[in-house]
């Protein structure tokens, strides 16, 4: 996981915000320095002690094993290739880019689509309807896998209470065949809101030349929306297209939380992240667990890049 | 706001459609045409309501939940409230139960999201501000590794940082939940983008002509123009503290140190478990709905910096 080869969408950070001064290190130069790195020192402190030596030991700690004949030993690999061939692992990788490839498309679609109808004015109430779908954010997620919980529920849900009345069979929400679009369905609930904001601030911020431009070509509303808008606000869909892929393969909360109520559909190996988790606390197997964790790590960073690669092409391609 | 810098910035500095215009003017310009030309559609505002009953029915279910005893909860639809109003009785039960934990929890969850948010938030943006103004050996290939940890799984850390703590003997403190909270590359990130904008090169020249020191110029001059970059952080940092699960699950055994969110999570095993034969389901409920209410209201405060951040393009705050 080189960390420098990794580029956000926004263009190299080395963008200089000040002029080059070539003179050699001026007295003034040594001082600004100084205070640079006086100023970035407590966060490169935390930063390496709580991000740098964790990831540092998880890959010592995955290439030994500990057992109770023998102590801890130095396996190399042994770790990485039991877990390509883990049937638990790699269902829950599996399941995760099923998740992936069917809610992170659903979300972003119509938060993109949420954040133009607010950005183009056609709607009444507008600041009510943009709070009321971003205020799920707000709730924690384990406070709202709980809370869709009762509701897919059978015992006092709305949906199985109104079935009832109806004398039909409410949908088995918490089902081996639904699960995972009930889970899908509160991810969704909980982020759309979330990913709508960040859009709306990145058209709102859209030069108004370009539209003058439209205007005067006679582009409609949908045209400009397609044409300029979504074109220009690329960087942030990228953004949270990132953002989706990297939460989606760690899901844990909800799952974990409605664990409680089905556990006979969520097993302990539902997603990797929870499969991690019992390895390393019910099994007390952390030097597997740190392999499973790295895996999953490098899969979404690979998942990341390639999501950014892709789109690149395609803005190439587009020119 | 934050979601202003973070997508404003990029869009200012990176976006594939190379545009001459200062970012200055355009927020205005383009609101003059947004909202003032566009015919408002009766049609789309219904879709939209539609849509928005989808977000707020699970709150408003949750509301009406925590009124009813749990006899209520079974008995009665759930969308509507019952004919007695057990909300008093509920959120007694809530703090009263295993002898007012409940409320240790919500100490907990306050103090723990506080310190982080407001040691990310500091920590952030001094680091942002040497990045965005500061040309020096070593700043981007430090600043290019931090951007690469964005991308870091917290899986991939939790579980070595648990076992570094436990060495430490740090498990089960309250700096287990704190500490790791305080390291935010991408409050960095977003704080660089934001000081770059909002903190004119020529004001720091000047305060430099005047004799300021370089901390100095920091601390009296950039950080009231940063203070807005910096709530918002300090807000988003605040939410994802709060509502963190893994790291206290992982950190923390004694219930006294819980967070409001590991605490009702185990609340709600307890009660699924089939061994609740206490009212277990409506103070879950109950203390669910409680849970929420600060962050509701934060957020209402937290609106006004975006609106006031979209308002100027998050450029001047």
């Amino acid at each position: 996981m080189t960390a420098a080869d990794v580029r956000l969408p926004q263009g190299p950070p080395t963008t200089p915000t000040e002029p080059v001064r070539r003179r050699g290190p001026s007295p003034m130069r040594r001082r600004e320095n100084a205070a640079a790195y006086i100023l970035i020192t407590p966060f490169v402190v935390v930063f390496a002690l709580f991000i740098v030596v964790p990831l540092v030991y998880s890959g010592y700690l995955s290439l030994f094993r500990d057992q109770l004949v023998g102590g801890t030993t130095f396996v190399a690999l042994d770790n990485y290739t039991r877990a390509l061939t883990d049937s638990s692992f790699l269902t829950g990788v599996g399941r995760m880019a099923i998740f992936l490839l069917i809610q992170v498309p659903i979300m972003l679609g119509l938060a993109l689509v949420f954040a133009l109808l607010l950005d183009s004015g056609v709607l009444y109430l507008q600041r009510f309807v943009r709070l009321g779908i971003f205020i799920p954010y707000a709730v924690p997620s384990v406070i709202a896998a709980l809370m869709w919980g009762y509701l897919y529920g059978p015992d006092f849900g709305p949906a199985a209470q109104i079935a009832k009345n109806l004398h039909i069979s409410a949908p088995p929400f918490l089902s081996q065949n639904w699960m995972l679009g009930s889970i899908m369905n509160i991810v969704s609930w909980e982020f759309i809101g979330y990913n709508m904001i960040i859009l709306y601030a990145a058209l709102r911020s859209i030069p108004s030349e370009l539209f003058d431009a439209a205007a005067v070509d006679g582009a409609g509303r949908v045209r400009t929306a397609w044409s300029i808008k979504i074109p220009a606000i690329r960087p942030a869909i990228i953004l949270t297209a990132i953002f989706s892929v990297i939460g989606s393969f760690q899901l844990f909360n909800e799952p974990n939380l409605l664990r409680t109520i089905a556990p006979n559909v969520i097993g302990i190996d539902y997603t990797p992240n929870m499969y991690a988790y019992n390895l390393a606390f019910i099994n007390r197997d952390s030097n597997y667990a740190a392999a499973i964790a790295f895996i999953l790590g490098v899969v979404i960073m690979v998942v990341s890049y390639s999501v950014q690669l892709s789109t690149q092409r395609k803005e190439r391609a587009a020119r | 706001m934050t979601t202003q810098t973070a997508a404003g910035g990029p869009t200012r500095t990176g976006s594939p459609l190379d545009r001459p215009s200062p970012p200055r003017q355009r927020s205005r310009r383009s609101r003059a045409y947004s909202s003032d030309r566009p015919r408002r559609s009766i049609v789309l505002t219904v879709v939209m309501c539609a849509v928005l009953l989808y977000f707020l029915i699970p709150l408003w279910w949750l509301l009406v939940a925590s009124t009813k005893s749990n006899a209520n909860l079974f008995s009665t639809f759930g969308l509507w409230f019952s004919s007695t109003n057990s909300l008093w009785v509920n959120i007694q039960t809530v703090f009263t139960s295993d002898n007012g934990v409940y409320l240790l929890w919500l100490r907990n969850s306050l103090v723990y999201s506080v310190t982080s948010a407001v040691g990310s938030a500091f920590l952030a943006t001094m680091a942002g501000y040497a990045f965005a103004k500061y040309r020096f050996p070593g700043g981007n290939a430090i600043f290019s590794g931090i951007l690469g940890a964005i991308m870091i799984p917290m899986t991939a850390l939790t579980i070595p940082t648990y076992l570094l703590f436990a060495n430490a003997g740090l498990t089960n403190t309250p700096w287990a939940v704190i500490l790791p909270s305080l390291a935010s590359p991408f409050g960095v990130y977003l704080m660089r983008v934001y000081a770059a904008d909002s903190v004119d090169d020529t004001l720091i020249e000047a305060a430099r002509v005047d004799g300021a020191g370089e901390l100095r110029i920091f601390f009296t001059v950039a950080l009231r123009l940063l203070s807005p970059g910096l709530v918002t952080v300090l807000l988003f940092a605040l939410v994802s503290t709060w509502n963190n699960y893994f790291l206290p699950l992982i950190m923390l055994n004694s219930p006294d140190l819980y967070p409001l969110t590991v605490g009702l999570a185990q609340w709600q095993a307890t009660a699924a478990g089939g061994s609740g034969s206490r009212a277990l389901f409506s103070s879950i409920i109950t203390g669910s709905f409680l849970s929420i209410i600060p962050l509701v209201i934060a957020f209402l405060f937290l609106q006004r910096y975006w609106q006031s951040g979209l308002a100027s393009g998050a450029v001047k705050g």
